[in-house]
């Protein structure tokens, strides 16, 4: 960061004095001009750097939490689930490390100016989250639950820094000395609670593979009420969710389809042949929706 | 909790968000409204009666921005002062005219470019983020580029009205301006996008300055010379 904002600024020294030879001495009324121009360049490639740089945590965010996903849909097919579970709890520390870094450099800034660098990377662990919630409790993670795990206390050093400054200190600084905190955004969590419907559609006909009876109904009943949830919500959310409730009535038919094909052929059929029958299903599903 | 009650509790912040949008909307149509008043105001420079009452219409203009004051005071009271951002889109488009408008009415008064400070005071916000409500940079910029567009079509006018002197004023202003503008690293968003009209203002003006002198109707020679001989 330091390196880029030195190779600006030596840029930056550079063209001042060739647009004081093009423009020439005698013009002494451009100076204003192009001085303040100067320091709307400084602004505005601080802005755009710290853009970039957000833009980047968000995609590391992201990956982390995708492969988190992917580890976590391994639990159901291996015998060892706290092994795993604990793995994933090693991952989502590295990924909230991330996400303290989003915080420290929204630091005086405005979120909501900085918010679509960092949105995708916090809807896919508000999926990853609350996937692994699910996993363990069954039931679904708050809002309050992911913003309180996102509440970073400053480190030590900064904290001793903020003792010697309380008592003398404004409220601007008092402000910056407070924990750092990322909120999640009621967006972007309905945003990441509908993209986990889709994998406990891909967890419902694993376990189905499985021999697992009882877990595609648990989640049939959770999707269902989440199905309800978004239609309770309707269209006063964002453009954006309306859109994900199509794709969640989908993987909801999916799930209802299996619990049914569960109930009605489960004595009779052998689990594997079920299976196969099961994955075949989706297509069908398809169709009828397009009608 | 049970899900339903989280999805409860998510639809009423969706619900207060959206009260708090439609608060602002409204105000933003009353701003809107003023600052068209005062465009049609002001585009009454364009006609040859206009030149010669420049002052006296700049300072309807700045009557009319002490209206704009008070509705900006009230949009203020409309939302959090640290969610800027989150509501920005509603006004950034009125914002941009307002801003175009004040430095259009500087121009004519004083012929020199309105500094970002200046258009603060004019609509009596903020120049600094965390003082409140404030002038955002791209915001600023976005509206001198529209100046800039109103200009060139002053130049073409004031030749129609007679005044051979004021295309070489304009120009040297809106050379200082693109030179001004070629100093930043734009990124490929709606600023950009307008920055790349300025090249087509520069060139208008240009051409009038060019007609201007090949008839011998101008003053200087160098059009960038014009202003400092005019004084």
């Amino acid at each position: 960061m330091s390196k880029e904002g030195r190779f600006r600024k030596r840029k930056h020294d550079n063209m001042q004095p060739r647009n004081q030879t093009e423009e020439g001495q005698s013009t002494v009324t451009s100076t204003p001009v192009l001085l303040s121009f100067e320091s709307f360049q400084k602004e505005l490639d601080a802005k755009h750097d710290k853009y970039e740089r957000l833009v980047k945590l968000s995609r590391d965010v992201t990956i982390e939490s995708k492969r988190t996903i992917f580890l976590l849909h391994r639990v159901i097919s291996v015998s060892d689930v706290g092994e795993l579970l604990h793995e994933a709890d090693v991952k989502f520390g590295d990924i909230r490390l991330k996400i303290q870094q989003i915080a420290q450099e929204l630091i005086g800034e405005d979120t909501c100016q900085f918010h679509r660098a960092f949105s995708p990377g916090l809807q896919e662990y508000v999926e990853a989250v609350s996937f692994q919630h699910f996993i363990k409790t069954r039931t679904l993670i708050s809002l309050d639950e992911i913003n309180n795990q996102l509440i970073f206390t400053p480190k030590t050093d900064e904290v001793k820094c903020s003792e010697d400054l309380a008592s003398s200190c404004s409220q601007d600084e008092k402000q910056e000395q407070q924990p750092l905190c990322l909120q999640v955004t009621p967006t972007d969590y309905l945003l990441g609670i509908a993209d986990l419907t889709g994998e406990l559609m891909r967890l419902c006909i694993t376990s189905v593979g499985n021999g697992d009876i009882e877990t595609p109904f648990e989640v049939s009943q959770f999707l269902r009420a989440i199905y309800d949830g978004f239609t309770y919500i309707g269209n006063t959310g964002p453009y954006e969710v309306s859109k994900k409730h199509y794709t969640l009535k989908q993987s909801l038919g999916k799930v209802e389809d299996a619990c049914y094909m569960l109930t009605v052929r489960g004595s009779e059929v052998p689990k594997h042949v079920l299976a196969d029958v099961l994955s075949s299903k989706p297509s069908r599903i398809d169709q009828e929706e397009g009608v | 909790m049970s899900v339903n009650e989280l999805f409860g509790a998510v639809q009423a912040s969706l619900a207060a968000d959206q009260d708090v949008r439609e608060d602002i909307r409204k105000v933003v149509q009353v701003l809107e409204q003023t600052a068209r008043e005062i465009l049609t105001l002001l585009q009454t420079v364009h006609q040859i009666s206009g030149f010669k009452e420049i002052p006296n219409k700049c300072q309807k203009a700045r009557e009319h921005f002490d209206t704009v004051k008070t509705h900006l005071a009230e949009l203020k009271t409309k939302f959090p002062a640290d969610q800027y951002y989150r509501f920005n889109e509603h006004w950034r488009f009125v914002l941009q005219r307002l801003i175009f408008l004040a430095a259009f009415v500087v121009y004519l008064e004083s012929e020199t470019l309105v500094t970002r400070e200046d258009v603060a005071a004019i609509l009596g916000i903020q120049v600094k983020r965390h003082k409140g409500f404030h002038l955002d940079i791209e915001d600023y910029l976005s509206g001198l580029l529209i100046l800039a567009n109103e200009l060139s079509r002053l130049a073409l006018n004031s030749v129609t009205a007679g005044d051979y002197t004021r295309p070489l004023r304009i120009s040297s202003f809106i050379n200082e301006l693109d030179s001004g503008f070629r100093l930043l690293n734009l990124k490929n968003d709606s600023l950009r996008k307008r920055y790349d009209g300025l090249k087509y203002d520069v060139k208008k003006i240009e051409e009038v300055v060019y007609d201007l002198s090949i008839r011998g109707l101008g003053k200087g020679d160098a059009p960038s010379e014009g202003k400092t001989l005019d004084k």
